[in-house]
Parts: structure tokens; C-alpha cells; sequence
């Protein structure tokens, strides 16, 4: 599939004399083929932000290569703007303007038909307060109208950052299936979340970044099949018998996590080999299932964001590639 | 063309904007009407009046002074005149001559065309600056403080386009209330000068150098615009404008003027910008400084002068707008939008 979004070895800088030097995007690559959705995650102040603002030409990067629609930007952005909606973290409009003015003034800018508005806002559920204030809506309400603004070009790559934010669980779903039916239609579609079950379920593909660097990018299930490890909850008839059954398992090479009414088992290849050598020592087996593993403990893991009972983790306390921990550094290209 | 469009419609739908003209605009009406009222048409009778008012108070005068003579010679027979109460020789107090008091002080307030209505023009200009001033500022930094600049951005990345275009549109707009302003200006101060005064005199040289000065204003307000786009811009915040400008004044002129004062610097006042811009409006300002004597051939004392000229003015604020709006384009280039 061709790509419509490639970015490689992209690198940014913030210098300041008081803290010294930052990099906010450390040879950060990413691909996103035509059509797909594509999850781009991190946690916050992990570059996701940056990426966005450096490849819509709002940030000046120091270094790497970009390109959109096949163009090098942001050389390239005049020609491309008009194909690509964007909405860059907090939806921010002019509070005395109605949505349909807000809407009506960027569609002059963008030399946009106005029956497109129309379209648009009632696409997004807008219809009917379009008229009022903008200063009057709710949070969501103003992120349905950001999304109104980026899809009122017809975009051939749509990026979101945060679309669901602010949104009630009805509104979610809906992003969720507007999403779906704008892939279908053929529009690549980039999304930033922090609600990774959403992105796990409206997602083909995810990049996750960390401290400006890719962690893992690929299609979802690859990235879930990579980090999944194979994990087995095994609970007996007899809660008595589980010290005995942990011997036993530990001494045919599984790695056991016991808990108080089950065992965690890593690194089984096959289940079945559970019941049998549990059988053979007199202990039956009463549940035995595989764990499995979701985007969000990837991400988890991948970023080593989980929280810590007893402390409290930093903003910029997350995995960096090729750091203590993470020997597989990313060696980035196009289309990595 | 369309982004040009879409900048007018923007700033005419503004309400800071309408607000801001409707009250420049009230305030000039309040000129206009306070000059309607406070002046005159002189007619015979006002003449035959103001004629008899001098008379009544060259015959008190005749009064008070007879009376005061009186009271020197008692005084002075009496032996009971103080020291410098009275003059020597109490023969020398006298009325004034009649000649001496002039009916035409006596005269209400009348509005000649020729003669006044060049002052009302620093007022015309003041407030259209002022208005061009925080509009300017309110447009580009109310965009950027929203993030209607970054939306906008994203729709048309070339960001010098932008806010030239943007600049363009407030210049424009600023025009169009402007412009018909100073107009009506002339207009109004025509009729007042018509029904309260009188429009005697004037030539075409008269009405070239009140258009002169009308364009004068015209580009003063337009410069003041762009400067007020142009700090908000470099501060992407209103508040930078307001707040320079605040301080301009406070800081720059204020206190700069104290200081000079204090110093007992020659012309204290060609440092402070008013000076500039009221020279820039009326083609010169001769300052004065009274600690020097310049004396003439008749043993006169003489101030020593400086004259501010429009020329020297235009220079300042081409210099002022050019490094303005210049930091405001490199930074608008350069600065990353976050």
C-alpha cells in the first residue's frame, strides 16, 4: 500500500539557558499507509504533540525528513494543506462566533463550497446549535466542531489529536464509527488518544512513541502478538494444592507468579501441557485461560508508564529505545 | 483573494470591532455637537450688544479708577498711606482709554471655518488612531490568544500571506470607517460654521491644507493600526499593544519628561512622541527655551527655538513602523506556533 504519511529520523530541539537543551523528537520515524487508521500514541510528553505541530508546519524541525501525499513538507504544504484536515490538541475557536461562522469564515480562507458546511455539521451533530455561540458549548461540543473544521475540506489524510476528549460515551461512539466509515471511504485517517481501548478497537495500525523515539509501530494485532506473552491463569479445585502445583509447573520450566487463589503462568506454549502434568501429580485443574494482552498493557509496558504503588511517576519518566532495558533500538527508513 | 475576503468579513464580524468604531465614532459626534452648542452666529444685534457690554465695562472701569484716585489723594492728605499702596503722585491714576476695550471681546464663541476648523482635525486624527490602534491589535492578537491563527494556518500555511493578508484586511477596514468619517467631519464642521459661525475666507489653498492635514490624520490612524498589529503580533497577545503602549507612555514619556525636567535638558519635549505626532499634524512645532536669551536689535530678550518639522515626524514613524512590523514579519516567519 502506497504511504501517505512518512516521517524519518524527525528531530527536535527546545533550547533554553536555564534547563539547557531538550529533545522533544529524537529521530522519530513513522509510516501510515493510505486508507488505514492509524493509532499514534505516547504518553504525555512523549513528542506526539511535536510530531503533529512539525508536520503541519507550525514547528520548525532541526532535522529528518517528512513527506505528505507523496510531497516533502513542509516545502511542500501549500500544495498539500488543502488535502489534509487536521485538528492539533485543544479545539480553539472564537467564543462570540457561532460554529456556523467559524465554519463559513475558514471555508472563505480555504476557498471551500459552503454547502459543505451544512455537510459537515451535520456529520458531526452540530446541526441544530449551529447557530448558537461557540463560547456557549460544552467541551464536546467544540471538539465535534474541530472535527467539523478538519473534515470540511474533504481531506485525503484526516489527523486528530485527542478527538474523543470531551466527548459523552454516545459522542464516542459515534467518532468511532465516523471514523470507520470515513477509512472506508478511502481518507487515511491519524489519530492521538490516550483512550487506547477506542484506538485497539477503531485502529488497523499504531506507532508509540516515547521520549521522541518509536517504540513499536505496525499493525495492531502484530503489535499485540510482539508484546504478548503468552500468559496462562490457572486456578485449582483445591486452593491447597496450588504451592504443590507451582512446584510442579515451576519444575517443567514454566515461570509461575503465584496468587492467592490462582497461578499466573509465563512462557507455556501449550496449555494443554497444564492439565496433563498437573493431572499426573493429582491436582485438577478447575480454570485454565489464556491471558490476553491489550493495547493498553503494551503501551504500558512498551513506555514503562504503569504506575507504581508509593510513587509518583515524572512526565518524562518513560522508556527511551536503546535505553537500560531496551536493546532493540529502531533503526527507522521509510516504511520501517 | 478569497483569505482577503475572508479577513474583512472576520474583522466586520467581530464585536470588539463594531464596538470600537460605534464608540470612536459617538465621541466625535460629542465634538461635533458640543461645537454646534457652545458657538454662535454673530449678527447685528450680537454686535450691538457686545458694543454696550464694552461700554458698561470701560464706564466701570471710569468708575473704579476715579474712585480709586479718591482714596489715594485722601490718603495721602491724611498721611495714612501705607507704603507702595498707592503710586506718588495720585494724578497719574486714570481710566483706561475707550479705545482701550474692545467690543470684540465681548463677543460669543462663533466657529470660523478658516480659522478653526484646522484644530478640530488633531481630535479627528487622535481618535482614529486610537481606534485604528486597538482594533489592530484586538484582531491579530484576539486570533492568536484563540488559536484561530493556528487554525488558520493549517488551512493556508504561508504564514507571511497570512498576516500581511490579515494586515491588509484591518487597513481596509479601518479605511472604510475612516474615511467617511473625516467626510462627514468636514461636513458637519461645514454646517456648524454655516449656523454657528461663519465660512468666510476660504480659498482653495485654505481647503488644500485642511485636506492636506485630513490626510495627514487619515495616515497617522493607519500607521497607529499597524503598529498595534504589529505588537500584538510580535507579543501573540492583545495585551502586548495595550500594554506597550501603556508603558510607552508611562515610562517613555511621563517619566522620560520628568527626567529631562529634572536634568534641565534644552527642549525636553522633543523627545516625547506627542511632539512628533502633533507636528506630523499640524507641518511644525517650534519649541521654546526660555532659560536662553537670544537678544534682537532692540535690546528684546528672545527664546531660543527648535522647529519640529512634518518631515522630521514622517521619518520617525517610518523608521518606528518599519522596525515594528519588520520584528513582527521575522518573528511571524521564524518563531515556532505552539
Amino acid at each position: 500500500m502506497p504511504a501517505v504519511l512518512e516521517i524519518e529520523g524527525l528531530r527536535k530541539t527546545y533550547k533554553s539557558r536555564r534547563r539547557g537543551a531538550r529533545n522533544a523528537l529524537d529521530g522519530f520515524d513513522m509510516r501510515v499507509e493510505a486508507g488505514q487508521v492509524h493509532g499514534f500514541l505516547g504518553p504525555n510528553g512523549s513528542g506526539k504533540t511535536t510530531t503533529l505541530r512539525t508536520l503541519l508546519g507550525l514547528i520548525r524541525p532541526d532535522g529528518g525528513r517528512m513527506q505528505i501525499l507523496g510531497h516533502e513538507v513542509p516545502e511542500a504544504l501549500p500544495t498539500v494543506a488543502r488535502q489534509v484536515g487536521a485538528i492539533v490538541e485543544s479545539p480553539q475557536f472564537f467564543p462570540h462566533f457561532s460554529a456556523r461562522d467559524t465554519l463559513s469564515l475558514l471555508a472563505g480562507a480555504g476557498e471551500v463550497p459552503a454547502i459543505r458546511i451544512d455537510e459537515v455539521l451535520e456529520l458531526v451533530g452540530l446541526r441544530d446549535r449551529a447557530g448558537e455561540r461557540v463560547k456557549t458549548y460544552s467541551l464536546g461540543m467544540k471538539q465535534r466542531l474541530a472535527v467539523a473544521s478538519a473534515l470540511l475540506k474533504s481531506p485525503k489524510l484526516l489527523i486528530l489529536d485527542e478527538p474523543a476528549n470531551g466527548l459523552d460515551p454516545g459522542g464516542i461512539r459515534e467518532m468511532r464509527t465516523l471514523m470507520r466509515t470515513l477509512a472506508e471511504s478511502g481518507m487515511t485517517v491519524v489519530l492521538s488518544s490516550h483512550i487506547l481501548g477506542e484506538i485497539q478497537l477503531i485502529c488497523d495500525s499504531v506507532t508509540i512513541i516515547s521520549l521522541g523515539r518509536r517504540v513499536a509501530y505496525g499493525p495492531v494485532e502484530e503489535v499485540l502478538a510482539q508484546h504478548s506473552s503468552g500468559s496462562v491463569r490457572v486456578r485449582l479445585e483445591a486452593v491447597a494444592d496450588l504451592a504443590a502445583a507451582a512446584d510442579a509447573l515451576t519444575r517443567a520450566g514454566a515461570r509461575v507468579t503465584p496468587h492467592p487463589d490462582h497461578l499466573m503462568l509465563a512462557g507455556v506454549d501449550k496449555p494443554a501441557m497444564v492439565t496433563r502434568l498437573l493431572a499426573e501429580q493429582g491436582l485438577y485443574v478447575s480454570e485454565l485461560a489464556p491471558v490476553a494482552v491489550d493495547l493498553e498493557s503494551v503501551f504500558l509496558d512498551l513506555t514503562a508508564t504503569a504506575p507504581v504503588p508509593g510513587q509518583n511517576r515524572q512526565v518524562d519518566q518513560s522508556t527511551k529505545v536503546g535505553g537500560a532495558g531496551q536493546p532493540g533500538a529502531t533503526t527507522g527508513g521509510w516504511g520501517a | 483573494m478569497s483569505l482577503y475576503r475572508t479577513e474583512l468579513r472576520r474583522l466586520g464580524k467581530r464585536r470588539f470591532t463594531r464596538w470600537a468604531a460605534l464608540l470612536g465614532l459617538l465621541v466625535l459626534l460629542a465634538v461635533v455637537v458640543g461645537g454646534f452648542f457652545t458657538n454662535e452666529k454673530l449678527d447685528a444685534a450680537a454686535l450691538a450688544k457686545a458694543e454696550r457690554a464694552a461700554e458698561q465695562q470701560w464706564q466701570q472701569d471710569v468708575r473704579n479708577s476715579e474712585q480709586f484716585r479718591a482714596e489715594c489723594e485722601k490718603a495721602k492728605n491724611g498721611g495714612t498711606a501705607e507704603r507702595g499702596q498707592f503710586p506718588e503722585d495720585c494724578a497719574v491714576i486714570a481710566p483706561p482709554p475707550r479705545e482701550a476695550i474692545e467690543a470684540e471681546w465681548f463677543l460669543p464663541s462663533t466657529f470660523n471655518f478658516r480659522e478653526n476648523f484646522g484644530f478640530t482635525l488633531l481630535p479627528l486624527a487622535a481618535i482614529l488612531a486610537l481606534v485604528g490602534f486597538i482594533v489592530g491589535a484586538s484582531f491579530v492578537g484576539a486570533e492568536w490568544n484563540t488559536g484561530g491563527m493556528m487554525n488558520l494556518l493549517l488551512w493556508r500555511p504561508k504564514r507571511l500571506t497570512v498576516l500581511l493578508t490579515k494586515l491588509a484586511a484591518l487597513l481596509t477596514g479601518l479605511l472604510a470607517v475612516a474615511l467617511p468619517a473625516t467626510a462627514l467631519w468636514f461636513g458637519s464642521f461645514w454646517l456648524v460654521a454655516t449656523l454657528r459661525g461663519t465660512t468666510e475666507k476660504m480659498t482653495s489653498g485654505a481647503w488644500q491644507s485642511f485636506a492636506l492635514t485630513g490626510l495627514r490624520g487619515l495616515v497617522l490612524a493607519l500607521v497607529t493600526a499597524t503598529i498595534g498589529f504589529a505588537l500584538a503580533s510580535l507579543g501573540r497577545h492583545t495585551a502586548m499593544a495595550l500594554g506597550g503602549a501603556i508603558a510607552v507612555m508611562v515610562v517613555g514619556q511621563f517619566g522620560l519628561g520628568i527626567l529631562l525636567e529634572m536634568a534641565g535638558a534644552r527642549f525636553a519635549e522633543a523627545w516625547l512622541l506627542p511632539t512628533y505626532a502633533l507636528a506630523f499634524m499640524q507641518k511644525k512645532v517650534t519649541l521654546e527655551n526660555w532659560d536662553a536669551c537670544q537678544a534682537t536689535y532692540f535690546g528684546e530678550c528672545k527664546p531660543e527655538t527648535l522647529d519640529i518639522t512634518w518631515q522630521q515626524s514622517s521619518v520617525l514613524l517610518a523608521v518606528g513602523l518599519t522596525v515594528i512590523l519588520g520584528a513582527a514579519l521575522w518573528a511571524m516567519r521564524r518563531r515556532d506556533i505552539s
